[in-house]
C-alpha cells in the first residue's frame, strides 16, 4: 500500500461534495443500517466524516475506513432525506473507487469482475454451464417459494434460501429480437438485466408478452452486458467502464424510443449512475450515455405514463390480495411510486393492500448482502414482518434483487406468500 | 491513552462489542452538529442499563478519565465533543419507554429514547408530549433535557424543562441520585431536576427521566401573514400577545429566508415581502375559531398585505411547508451553516432583526433569519464555508457582535441550543464573573476530579 497522500489526492474529486454535509445527523432517522446498529460510523454523516479525515490525511487506517464505507446498502434513503442535499450516492461510489484504487481489489472480486463479468459472453457461458450442474448438493428448502439451500456451498453462501438458476435463461428462450412497432407506433429497446436473464426469465417473458399485446416493437440485441453496478459498488471502475463501452456498442446505433428494463437497479444505474460516473461531459461516450440515460424508463412507468394503462374495476371481491414493496432504486432514486401500483390494479384479479413502510429498504443492497448477511437479514426481517402483517397472498415489486431478498426472508420463515414482479401480474391479466 | 486493564473492565461491564477502541470506530465520535474542531476520544462505551453507567463512571473517576455522554450528537454547541484522553459514553442502546401512565399522565423513559418516537407512542395513547425540537426525528430525550431543548410549540406549551417531573442520574462517584417524583407537585429537597436540566452532561449522567404529559388540543387552525415591513410583522406579534391570545406557534421568516425557500421549493411566496408570520392557534374548537378570527383581524390591522388561512389539513401542511423547509433551503446555499439562537424579550425583536441586518452588511456575510418570534428566539443563520479560514474569522467576529446586540437588548446567549464549548467564553458577558465562580464552585464539589464533560458551559 502506498502513502496516504496518494489517497488524499484520489479523494480530491469529492472534496466539495463532502463539504456540503453540515453534520446535522438527520440521516440517522432513515438509514436502515444505522437503525439496526446505532453506530455513528454506519450512517452517512459518519462515513462522510471518515472520508474528510482521509482527505485531510488525519486517519491512517484506510482499510478499516474502506470496510466501514462499504457497510452500506447504497439504498439512497439518506440522500433522499438530507436537508443539505448532499450528493451521498455519488460520494459513496466515487469514494469506493478511490479506496479500491488505493487498497486494491480483493482477489475474489478480481476473478469475478475482471475475469467474468467484464466479458459478457464468457460470463453467460459460465452461468449456463453452472445451471446444468447446480442440482449437485442442493436441496429444496421451501416448496411454496421454490427455493433451495446448499449444505455443500454453505461456506460460501451461508444458509441462504435461493432460487436456482433458470434451467433455460432468457437469452436461450429468446436470443435476440428486432420487431417493428405495431399499433402503438412505439419501439423500445429491451434491457432485461442479468438477474432476469439468468434467474428469472419468466419476468422477461412477461415483459415481451406485454409489449406484443400493446403493439410495441422490440429491439433486444444479443450479448448484452451487465449494467455495471456490482463492479462500481466494489470500486472497480475499470470493469464498469468496460461494461459501459460494451453496452453502448450494443445499443447506441439502433433506432428506438425508449430503453425499458424490468429491474429497478438497472433503471437507476443507467439513468443516474452512468452519467454520474462516466467521466463527465468530456468523455468520448458522453453523448451516447446521455442519450441512453434519457431514454431509459422503468417498465411500469412506461406502461402507465406512455401507454396509459389504468386500473380496472376488480368486480368487488378480487381473487388475490397483493401488497407492493417500493425498491429503493425506483422510489427514492427515480421517484416512481404510483405506476407499479397502477399495474397491480390493472389486473382485475388483484386487490392492492398497502404494507407498513412500503418504501423501507429490503436489506439486499447487492454485495452488502454477501458481506453482511446477518445485518441484511435483520433489515430483511423487518420487511418480511410488514409483508406478512398485510395478510396478502402476493408481494409484488419491481426489482429482481429485492425479489431475491424477500424470497429468502419469506422462505426462511416458511411463509406461503408468493413474490412476483408487477409485470408478471399485469401479463397474467391478458390471457 | 487508557490502560488495557481499564478497557477490559469496560468490556466486562458492557460486553466486548460495546467498547470501541480502534481508530476508525473512535473517529466517528469526535464531532457533533456544531461547527468546531473534532477531537478523537480514546474509547467509546455503550452501556445498556443504568447500573452499567454507574460502574463505568466509577472506573473513570478512579482513573481520572473524562466522560462525555452522547445521545444522537445533534447539539449545535460542541456539547458532545470529547477529550482526547477521555471516553464517549453512548446512550442509544438505552432506548426503552419504561412506563406510560395514562391515569397519572406521565411517561418514564431511558435516556436514549428518540424524541419523535416517544411523541408518537404517547400520541397513540391519546396524550401529548409537546416539546418538538427541529431535530426530534433523531434527538434523544436525555439530550433534550441536558440542553433544555425548545421547539415550535414553546410559546404556549413551554420547553423541555416544563415537562421534566423527575430524573435519575449517576454522579461522578458512580452513585445513583434521584430528583423529583411522579407527582404533579413536589417540594421535597433541592430541585435537583431543575439543576440537571440544561447541565450538558457536566453534573451527572441521566439514566431515567420522568416526563409530564398533557391532553392534546381538540382543534387547531393555521395561517400565514405577509408583510412589507419587519416592524409591522413584529408589532403584530406584540399585539397578539397583548390581546391575551397565546398561539401554540408563532414563527417569523425574513426576506432572505423567504427567497431561499422560494428558490428551493417554489411554494409561491412573494419574493419582495420583507417578513412572513406563520401562526397556529389550538384548543377547543369554538375557542380556536374565535382566536383565529381575532388573530386575522390583528394581522390586518397591523398592515399585513396578504393573509392566507388554511381551510383544511392539506392547506395547513402547505402553509407550514415554508417554515419546515427554511433550514433546508438555507443549507443548500453554502457548504457551512451556523445556526444561532440568541434570544431577546419579544418586544425587542424589531431591534434584534435590524441589528442582524446591520451585521450582515458590515461583515458582508449572508444571514437568513427565521424562528420563534413568539418567544423572542430567532435563528440568525450564517452561511459560509468552513474551509475558508479568512471568512471564518469574520464569522467569529460577527457572532461575537451578535451576542453583544442580544445582551444589550436584555437578551440571552442561548434560547435553546445551550452553551457547550461554542459559547463558554461569552458566558461572563451575560452572567458576570461571580455567577461563573459560583457555578465552578458547585461543579468542583459535585465533580472534584472534573471527569464529567469537562470544559463545557463554564470552561475550565
Ligand atoms: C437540524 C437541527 C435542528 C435542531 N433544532 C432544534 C430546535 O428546534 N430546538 C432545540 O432546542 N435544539 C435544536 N437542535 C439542537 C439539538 O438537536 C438539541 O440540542 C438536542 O436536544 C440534542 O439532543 P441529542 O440527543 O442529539 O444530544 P447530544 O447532542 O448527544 O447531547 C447534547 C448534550 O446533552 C448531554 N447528554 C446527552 N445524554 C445525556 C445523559 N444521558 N445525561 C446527561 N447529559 C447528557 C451531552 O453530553 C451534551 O452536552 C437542532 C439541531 C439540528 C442539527
Ligand atoms: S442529513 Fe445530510 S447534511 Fe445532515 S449529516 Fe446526514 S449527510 Fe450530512
Ligand atoms: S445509502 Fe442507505 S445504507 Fe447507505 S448510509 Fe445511506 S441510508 Fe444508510
Amino acid at each position: 500500500m502506498s502513502n496516504l497522500n496518494e489517497l488524499s489526492q484520489l479523494l480530491k474529486e469529492i472534496e466539495d461534495q463532502l463539504a456540503d454535509c453540515m453534520k446535522c445527523g438527520m440521516c440517522q432517522a432513515v438509514c436502515p443500517v444505522f437503525t439496526e446498529t446505532g453506530d455513528e460510523g454506519d450512517v452517512a454523516r459518519g462515513k462522510i466524516f471518515l472520508l474528510e479525515r482521509l482527505g485531510d490525511q488525519l486517519l491512517h487506517d484506510a482499510k478499516g475506513a474502506k470496510k466501514r464505507i462499504e457497510k452500506c446498502l447504497l439504498c439512497g434513503t439518506c440522500g433522499a432525506n438530507c436537508p443539505s442535499g448532499v450528493k451521498i450516492i455519488e460520494i459513496f461510489l466515487k469514494a469506493r473507487a478511490a479506496l479500491t484504487t488505493y487498497v486494491g481489489l480483493s482477489p475474489v472480486k478480481q476473478i469475478i469482475f475482471r475475469g467474468m463479468l467484464k466479458h459478457p459472453k464468457r460470463f453467460t457461458g459460465l452461468v449456463d454451464l453452472a445451471s446444468k450442474f447446480q442440482g449437485l448438493g442442493i436441496s429444496k428448502a421451501n416448496i411454496d417459494q421454490g427455493t433451495c439451500c446448499s449444505k455443500m456451498m454453505s461456506g460460501l453462501i451461508g444458509d441462504r434460501h435461493f432460487k436456482p438458476l433458470a434451467k433455460k435463461p432468457l437469452h436461450k428462450i429468446c436470443p435476440e429480437l428486432d420487431t417493428a412497432p405495431g399499433k402503438s407506433g412505439i419501439k423500445v429497446a429491451f434491457y432485461p438485466g442479468c438477474v432476469v436473464d439468468k434467474m428469472n426469465p419468466e419476468i422477461g417473458e412477461a415483459a415481451l408478452k406485454v409489449f406484443a399485446h400493446h403493439g410495441v416493437g422490440v429491439f433486444m440485441p444479443a450479448n448484452q452486458a451487465c449494467c455495471g453496478i456490482p463492479a462500481l459498488a466494489s470500486g472497480d471502475k475499470q470493469t464498469f467502464e468496460n461494461l459501459l463501452d460494451h453496452n453502448i456498442s450494443r445499443f447506441s446505433n439502433a433506432e428506438f424510443d425508449y430503453i425499458i428494463t424490468p429491474c429497478a437497479t438497472c433503471s437507476s444505474t443507467i439513468k443516474e449512475i452512468w452519467p454520474m460516473m462516466a467521466g463527465g461531459q468530456d468523455s468520448k461516450h458522453y453523448p451516447a450515455i446521455k442519450m441512453l440515460s434519457e431514454k431509459t424508463m422503468d417498465i411500469s412507468q412506461f406502461l402507465v405514463d406512455v401507454l396509459k394503462v389504468t386500473p380496472v374495476q376488480g368486480g368487488g371481491k378480487a381473487a388475490k390480495q397483493v401488497t407492493y414493496h417500493d425498491p429503493c432504486h425506483l422510489g427514492k432514486s427515480l421517484g416512481v411510486y404510483s405506476q407499479p401500483r397502477t399495474l397491480v390494479q390493472a389486473n382485475p384479479d388483484c386487490e392492492l393492500v398497502e404494507m407498513n413502510e412500503a418504501d423501507y429498504c429490503c436489506g439486499n443492497g447487492g454485495s452488502f448482502n454477501l458481506q453482511n448477511y446477518d445485518l441484511s437479514c435483520e433489515i430483511g426481517m423487518r420487511k418480511r414482518n410488514n409483508i406478512v402483517a398485510t395478510g396478502a397472498d402476493i408481494v409484488a415489486t419491481s426489482c429482481p434483487a429485492c425479489m431475491m431478498q424477500m424470497t429468502d426472508m419469506l422462505s426462511q420463515n416458511n411463509d406461503t406468500i408468493r413474490v412476483k414482479h408487477v409485470i408478471e401480474l399485469y401479463a397474467d391479466s391478458m390471457e | 491513552m487508557i490502560s488495557k486493564t481499564v478497557i477490559d473492565e469496560f468490556k466486562t461491564i458492557v460486553g466486548e462489542n460495546n467498547v470501541m477502541t480502534n481508530e476508525v470506530d473512535r473517529q466517528n465520535y469526535a464531532y457533533d452538529a456544531a461547527v468546531l474542531e473534532p477531537v478523537i476520544p480514546a474509547a467509546v462505551v455503550r452501556p445498556s442499563a443504568g447500573e452499567e453507567i454507574g460502574r463505568i463512571v466509577k472506573i473513570c473517576n478512579d482513573n481520572l478519565i473524562p466522560v462525555t455522554v452522547r445521545g444522537a450528537g445533534t447539539n449545535l454547541t460542541g456539547g458532545t465533543i470529547p477529550l482526547e484522553d477521555g471516553i464517549v459514553l453512548l446512550t442509544n442502546r438505552m432506548n426503552k419507554v419504561l412506563e406510560l401512565n395514562e391515569e397519572d399522565m406521565y411517561v418514564r423513559v431511558e435516556p436514549g429514547v428518540v424524541t419523535a418516537k416517544l411523541a408518537a407512542q404517547v400520541a397513540a395513547k391519546g396524550l401529548f408530549y409537546p416539546p418538538d425540537p427541529g431535530s426530534q426525528a433523531v434527538s434523544t430525550i436525555a439530550g433534550n433535557v441536558a440542553e433544555n431543548a425548545g421547539g415550535l410549540r414553546g410559546l404556549k406549551y413551554g420547553v423541555t424543562k416544563d415537562y421534566v417531573m423527575g430524573i435519575e442520574f449517576y454522579n461522578a462517584e458512580g452513585n445513583l441520585v434521584t430528583g423529583g417524583s411522579k407527582t404533579v407537585k413536589c417540594a421535597t429537597g433541592y430541585n435537583l431536576t431543575g439543576l440537571m436540566t440544561a447541565s450538558e452532561g457536566t453534573l451527572g449522567i441521566f439514566s431515567e427521566i420522568t416526563l409530564k404529559l398533557v391532553p392534546p388540543p381538540k382543534a387547531s387552525k393555521a395561517m400565514m401573514a405577509i408583510y412589507d415591513s419587519v416592524e409591522a410583522a413584529t408589532e403584530t406579534v406584540a399585539a397578539i400577545i397583548a390581546a391575551k391570545i397565546v398561539p401554540c406557534t408563532l414563527e417569523f421568516l425574513d426576506n432572505f429566508t423567504i427567497n431561499a425557500v422560494e428558490d428551493f421549493s417554489k411554494v409561491g411566496l412573494p419574493r419582495d415581502a420583507k417578513a412572513l408570520l406563520l401562526i397556529e392557534v389550538d384548543g377547543h374548537p369554538a375557542e380556536v375559531e374565535e382566536d383565529a378570527q381575532r388573530v386575522e383581524d390583528i394581522c390586518k390591522d397591523r398592515g399585513a398585505g396578504r393573509i392566507q388561512v388554511a381551510q383544511n389539513e392539506a392547506e395547513k401542511t402547505k402553509i407550514w411547508e415554508a417554515r419546515r423547509t427554511a433550514l433546508t433551503a438555507l443549507a443548500r446555499l453554502k457548504p457551512t451553516l451556523i445556526l444561532e439562537d440568541a434570544t431577546v424579550p419579544r418586544s425587542k425583536i424589531p431591534a434584534m432583526v435590524a441589528g442582524i441586518e446591520v451585521l450582515a452588511k458590515k461583515y458582508d456575510i449572508p444571514i437568513g433569519t427565521f424562528g420563534h418570534a413568539g418567544d423572542g428566539n430567532l435563528h440568525p443563520t450564517i452561511l459560509t464555508d468552513k474551509r475558508d479560514k479568512a471568512e471564518i474569522h469574520k464569522v467569529e467576529q460577527c457572532v461575537s457582535d451578535l451576542f453583544d446586540i442580544a445582551l444589550k437588548l436584555d437578551g440571552t446567549l442561548s434560547g435553546e441550543h445551550g452553551i457547550g464549548i461554542a459559547k463558554a467564553g461569552f458566558m461572563v458577558n451575560e452572567v458576570g464573573q461571580s455567577s461563573i465562580d459560583f457555578s465552578r464552585t458547585m461543579k468542583k464539589s459535585i465533580d472534584p476530579n472534573s471527569i464529567l464533560n469537562p470544559g463545557k458551559i463554564i470552561g475550565r
